[in-house]
């Protein structure tokens, strides 16, 4: 039995192919699975005693929180890849997660928002968890920025991997400071950790919520990760022949 | 000695270098001057709401004076080709790094620190509360100058530089602000703030030990 090489597929010129026949499959994916996810959120989940329909928000704002966490994680992980492997692949992939992270916590932090009106009648309060994901947020616009600020690509890619490997070194540290500075000063909060039981359902409508946004991001990740490739090996021999035609 | 002469070496000269433009020191200086001073002209004269908000308005003072002189870490040594150079020195660059950011906190932190008392004055402070205030200055300033450089080097050469550095930068200097000014509170509310300071302490041996390594790394990135 021999194992897979994935150093195979470290190859811009052999990934292409492959991200193309996978992007088919995790669209469907997220196709069925958002259906049946906002189908259990807007139908199956009952309406909630204390907060009445406007709890719905929360199958996207959830998996949306997860999912921006998660990314950067991702990102940490290629970028780390691409330093001991020195694979420019790893490089592309971090690049092409960066939006799809900021996007998911924009999202977080607008349905966070959307939500906290009618629940605590307020749009926003400078809670530990919502500051710690505005930073996060934060962190996600300065990769954005550098690199797109940087126009050499091998330079963008280091550059790149550095600061998201600080950058997830830092988020524990941020984490918890941020916490401490809640607690210091006791104003007007509001109890998020107290989170009620919740009804089966509502679990299940949420994984599923999730799993489809992950099948999303992988998706669009692989989609947009073509489009690095295509623009950083347009003068190469494999693209002429292959992919553009 | 081979160590501590290379650091004091690159220190050294960058301090001799900062004394000859002695108005970039300066600059610096009375933009945390004026930064501090807008703020009772925002937020009204009151002394009680003023000695209150003091020590949160002087870090945050301290953050963006930090932040100026910062460009100008490597941006020199970089155009004149000097930074290659020293890369390519048989002595560590990561020491070398740590000498440039050392010369920087003493040009951009410690005048920060110098001149506390005189804004803790103005903003109403009594005495205890200056001296931990400059404490935890101290303290926390040659964090921002260590993790300040990580974020120059990244930058280093590349358009919109400076405006970028601070997007970069800001976020990450979070720990230290709330920490900074997190024990100057507590001190004023009777609280125990040996926590804060210790947490401080750990920040800077951490950023002491990681953040010369990355720049270097950085640099060598952008020298490529």
């Amino acid at each position: 039995m021999s194992m897979v090489n994935w150093f195979k597929y470290a190859s811009p010129a052999s990934f292409y192919p492959l991200a193309g026949k996978l992007i088919p499959f995790f669209s469907a994916i997220t196709a069925i699975l958002l259906a049946v996810g906002l189908w259990i959120s807007f139908f199956m989940a009952p309406t909630d005693f204390q907060q009445g329909e406007g709890y719905r928000i929360i199958f996207v704002h959830v998996p949306a929180s997860w999912m921006s966490m998660f990314i950067y994680c991702v990102m940490a992980f290629w970028s780390a890849l691409g330093f001991i492997l020195n694979t420019r692949l790893s490089g592309m992939m971090t690049q092409a997660l960066a939006p799809t992270g900021a996007m998911f916590a924009f999202l977080s932090l607008v349905t966070g928002s959307l939500w906290g009106k009618p629940m605590w009648g307020t749009w926003w309060v400078w809670d530990a968890r919502l500051t710690s994901q505005l930073i996060l947020f934060f962190l996600y616009l300065g990769f954005l920025a550098l690199t797109s600020a940087i126009d050499d690509p091998r330079r963008r890619d280091k550059a790149g991997a550095i600061l998201s490997l600080v950058g997830v070194v830092n988020i524990p540290i941020i984490y918890f400071s941020v916490i401490w500075w809640n607690t210091l000063h006791q104003g007007a909060t509001v109890s998020m950790t107290k989170a009620p039981t919740m009804a089966h359902t509502m679990l299940m409508g949420m994984l599923i919520m999730a799993l489809a946004f992950w099948g999303y991001t992988i998706a669009i990740v692989l989609k947009r990760v073509r489009c690095i490739i295509l623009e950083r090996e347009i003068a190469s021999e494999w693209v002429k022949k292959n992919a553009l035609e | 000695m081979n160590l501590f002469s290379t650091i004091y070496c690159m220190a050294r000269r960058d301090l001799t270098l900062a004394l000859r433009h002695k108005t970039e020191i300066l600059t610096a200086l009375f933009f945390f001057v004026i930064v501090v001073n807008l703020l009772p002209l925002g937020v009204g004269p009151d002394p009680k709401l003023l000695s209150k908000i003091a020590p949160g308005v002087v870090w945050i003072g301290a953050l963006l004076a930090t932040l100026l002189g910062l460009p100008r870490l490597f941006a020199h040594d970089y155009q004149d080709g000097t930074l290659e150079q020293l890369s390519l020195s048989p002595r560590s660059f990561t020491l070398i790094v740590l000498g440039k950011i050392m010369a920087h906190w003493i040009v951009a932190g410690l005048p920060v620190v110098l001149i506390t008392p005189l804004l803790g004055i103005q903003f109403n402070l009594s005495g205890p509360i200056i001296g931990v205030l400059m404490l935890t200055l101290v303290l926390g300033t040659p964090v921002l100058s260590l993790i300040g450089a990580i974020g120059a080097a990244l930058t280093l050469g590349v358009r919109g530089g400076g405006v970028l550095l601070s997007l970069l930068i800001l976020p990450l200097y979070i720990p230290v602000l709330i920490f900074g000014a997190g024990a100057a509170e507590a001190y004023r509310a009777g609280l125990d703030m040996t926590g804060y300071l210790w947490l401080l302490a750990a920040l800077d041996l951490l950023a002491l030990f990681f953040a010369p390594w990355v720049s270097a790394i950085a640099l060598k990135v952008a020298l490529e």
